[in-house]
């Protein structure tokens, strides 16, 4: 097919200015997406750096690797770089920011510069919480609990506080950037029964970054001033209730793990249905259940503080309410199970990585309602048991999501299409060396073995082993797309616009997009998920 | 596009002055009360009247009265996150005490 | 352009909603720790003056008349006015800062500051924990502190506007700038209506 010799070079938001201010001082979201997503990859691959080292520890049943004051901050700087630096900013500041505007039809986020400041505060926090962890790191569990961390530790907590402060800012603005954004900028004819639900999802998640974030804010200034000053307002020699703290704390740290997990919710709604070919079953379910994800979320905190000390009758009304809370998690898989019901399934990496999730949050979810009891949650708690329930939802859940985002919108964002046969050898490795590494983890919990220990009784060291071989296998499998996506960037094949025929704004676009997204303002004139009058297609390259 | 009504509306002075006058007011009562020995209801009434003095800017000095629902449901929205924070905290503050059966 | 108004000024509500949630925190502490050391909250409230708190509250409640009246300025094309207004708002708003800062010479030359130099001598005749008054200092200099210091932030922001709007670039076709920070401002004396009462007000236990 002869074409004539195009010499111009179409306009994308990648090659609209190659120097490295036009990257540094830009407003456009989708560039922004992308340097959050170099910084989120950096800083996950430091907190992979130090649970490498507590898996090594824990290879043997001494605490003969490092001592027991560095293996305290092993675990800590692994807390705190992968909660607040990586899995609270992933979706949101990386798929959110280039995806949604896209979505809505729109040119760009409602504050550009603020989008741009969000960025630049969170590498500001970044590089303190870096710089301490460098300087000797911080020990004191990523929960900072009072008064060791105000009074008796003896290491680098004012400087890591502040950069978890200044990061917090960041996750505002963005949030206040998508609330803003979702309400007043949606292309003609995009009512609110329409909208995708990874919109859905993102709304949610940023009402609780806006009400939540603040809270934990103001915790860590109190933190540092009485680090600083000495003023006791949490420490029980000076009258101070350390138990306020944990409130204080955990009024945002547990809707956090809703930050987290909500957004990761609505890419596994937009993969489950793509690959399906079918609307999302329940549509309007599924997006009620985001707020309701996000409003119940709240009200669960003192679930974290049931032997902390706080009264009995407080903790059976913590424990109703987490009960309470499973509850549109659950509405949500079972939706999309009944979206695959009858639908044309297609095995696409990005849908491997959603059948992941379903499975593992599940488990994950089942085993939070276990914790909700009381009277189980005095036996596990502190307890390996814990420590798998929250890595079967963050890493089973959301970081599955996230890779199955990131594998549902690389041809968007880059043009190219990723090799379909590494990716789905990745995402073998990925499922069986996470289940390799915490499943393990459920039963040593069940048998005792306290977590934030660096050496155990003997008879655990059989599934402790089994558990750092896991992690060397899951090790594998997010290494390999660092190298397969970077691969295709050069050589991978030309995507097109929507590479899986894919029902949505963002797909009517080309790939990569131009820096202005959309050459006229969309106007919408079809349902959510309208796929039974989307032509089937193969896609392109498989 | 003509700038006629760019706005809801243009609220006359004499409103804003109408309401500074009410708040000077309310806080010279509040602290005339605070004078007189009422127990438990000095608390009540000294949060009473900030509230009112609080609802007389957020509606009038910050236009919230004049403005969409989505602003109003936003600012309401906050002030009961931030009750359900407070409530919830005291719900484990003040039954501490109860450490044996309350039915005793 | 009307849309984009309301858009920023929706943006700013947003951000209001976060300053009332990390206020919030310290309500919070307040909240536990009065009804816990009620006594000692008495106690050290005893050393606060009510007169001069009242007076920087009327002085807040005067700076929001000028704000509004500026903003209502802007509205209206009458740049001049306005200006004015914005100058007399940021005088209020200086007057605050030196009636505390007044306040504060005091406390801290009567080691009414929480830390290893803090002393209370009236505790102890009261029969009260000093440690206890020594909480509620931490939350008075904590809430009116943070206070201050968005004082401080709001009246830069006013400075910036009537420097902006002095040039003539605000009209009744865009003020939201003006709008936003008039909230901004408007939002910090809301925080210190509740301030007043909740730290000045607690008991009149030597009759003034």
């Amino acid at each position: 097919m002869a074409t004539a010799v195009q010499t111009v070079e179409r306009e994308t938001y990648l090659n609209n200015g190659y120097t490295l201010k036009s990257w540094l001082l830009t407003k456009d979201h989708k560039r922004i997406a992308i340097l959050y997503l170099i910084s989120i990859t950096g800083m996950f691959f430091v907190g992979g750096f130090f649970a490498m080292l507590i898996r090594l520890e824990l290879l043997t049943p001494a605490g003969d690797l490092v001592s027991s004051d560095t293996y305290n901050k092993l675990f800590t700087m692994h807390g705190i770089a992968m909660v607040f630096f990586f899995l609270i900013p992933s979706v949101p500041a990386v798929l959110g920011n280039f995806v949604i505007p896209l979505m809505v039809g729109a040119k760009d986020l409602a504050f550009p510069r603020i989008n741009l400041l969000s960025w630049y505060l969170y590498i500001v926090g970044a590089l303190f919480a870096l710089v301490s962890m460098m300087m000797g790191g911080v020990d004191t569990g990523w929960t900072f609990y009072t008064p060791f961390s105000t009074t008796y530790s003896n290491t680098h907590v004012v400087g890591t506080a502040l950069g978890v402060f200044i990061a917090g800012f960041s996750s505002i603005f963005t949030g206040l950037n998508f609330i803003v954004t979702i309400h007043r900028m949606r292309a003609p004819g995009l009512t609110w029964a329409r909208l995708p639900l990874f919109c859905w999802s993102n709304y949610a998640a940023s009402i609780i970054m806006v009400l939540g974030t603040p809270v934990i804010a103001i915790t860590i200034l109190l933190v540092a001033l009485e680090r600083l000053l000495h003023i006791g307002v949490f420490n029980p020699a000076l009258g101070g209730d350390p138990l306020l703290f944990q409130h204080l704390f955990w009024f945002y740290s547990h809707p956090a793990v809703y930050i987290m997990i909500l957004p990761g919710m609505g890419v596994i709604s937009e993969v489950v249905t793509c690959f399906s070919r079918k609307r999302v079953f329940g549509y309007e379910f599924v997006a009620l259940a985001s707020i309701a994800i996000a409003v119940l979320g709240f009200l669960v905190w003192a679930h974290h503080m049931f032997v902390a000390g706080i009264s009995v009758y407080a903790a059976l009304v913590f424990s109703l309410l987490s009960y309470l809370v499973a509850i549109p998690s659950a509405v949500k898989i079972f939706n999309w199970t009944a979206t695959l019901f009858k639908g044309s399934v297609r095995y696409d990496t990005p849908m491997l990585y959603a059948f992941g999730f379903i499975g593992l949050f599940t488990i994950g979810g089942l085993t939070g309602v276990f914790l909700a009891s009381l009277g189980v949650d005095v036996h596990v708690t502190d307890t390996y048991f814990v420590v798998a329930h929250f890595h079967y939802v963050m890493v089973g859940g959301m970081v599955l999501a996230y890779m199955a985002g990131l594998h549902f919108w690389w041809p968007k964002m880059t043009g190219k299409l990723y090799p379909e046969g590494w990716a789905k050898l990745s995402a073998l490795f990925v499922f069986v060396g996470f289940n390799l590494t915490f499943f393990p983890q459920f039963i040593l919990g069940y048998m005792g073995m306290p977590r934030r220990y660096h050496a155990y009784p003997p008879e655990f060291q059989v599934l402790n082993v089994l558990s750092t071989a896991g992690a060397s296998v899951l090790a594998v499998g997010y290494v390999l797309p660092m190298i397969y996506f970077t691969w295709s960037l050069r050589y991978g094949e030309d995507a097109g616009p929507n590479p899986w025929n894919a029902v949505g704004l963002e797909w009517m676009t080309p790939s990569p997009p131009p820096t202005h997204n959309f050459d006229e303002t969309p106007v919408v004139t079809w349902e959510a998920y309208d796929y039974e009058h989307q032509p089937e297609e193969v896609p392109v390259g498989h | 596009m003509a700038s006629e009504e760019h706005r809801q509306h243009v609220i006359p002075s004499g409103i804003y002055v109408g309401i500074w006058a009410i708040l000077m007011m309310l806080t010279g009562l509040t602290v005339f009360v605070s004078f007189i020995e009422l127990h438990d209801w000095n608390i009540v009434l000294a949060l009473v009247i900030a509230t009112i003095k609080a609802t007389l800017v957020v509606l009038f000095f910050m236009h919230l009265f004049y403005s969409s629902k989505l602003t109003k449901v936003t600012v309401i929205a906050a002030i009961f996150f931030l009750f359900l924070l407070l409530a919830l905290s005291m719900t484990d503050y003040l039954t501490r005490s109860w450490l044996t059966n309350p039915f005793h | 352009m009307d849309q984009q108004r309301e858009s920023s000024t929706f943006g700013m509500w947003l951000f209001l909603v976060t300053e009332i949630m990390f206020f919030g925190g310290l309500f919070c502490a307040y909240l536990v720790y009065r009804a816990t050391y009620y006594q000692a909250f008495v106690e050290g409230s005893q050393t606060m003056n009510i007169w001069l708190g009242a007076t920087n509250t009327a002085v807040l409640i005067c700076s929001s008349l000028s704000m509004a009246l500026g903003v209502r300025c802007a509205q209206t094309d009458n740049r001049k006015m306005m200006v004015i207004l914005l100058i007399i708002t940021m005088l209020f708003g200086a007057a605050f800062l030196g009636i505390k800062a007044i306040e504060y010479h005091e406390h801290w030359t009567h080691h009414q500051f929480p830390g290893p130099n803090f002393s209370f001598p009236e505790a102890e005749e009261a029969g009260i924990n000093p440690q206890n008054v020594q909480i509620y200092f931490s939350l008075y200099w904590a809430m009116t502190g943070l206070h201050a210091l968005h004082m401080v932030i709001g009246i830069g922001l006013v400075l910036w506007i009537t420097i902006v709007g002095a040039r003539g670039l605000y009209s009744a076709d865009y003020y939201a700038p003006v709008e936003n920070v008039g909230l901004y401002w408007h939002f910090v004396d809301l925080v210190w209506i509740y301030l007043f009462p909740l730290l000045y007000l607690i008991s009149k236990k030597h009759g003034g």
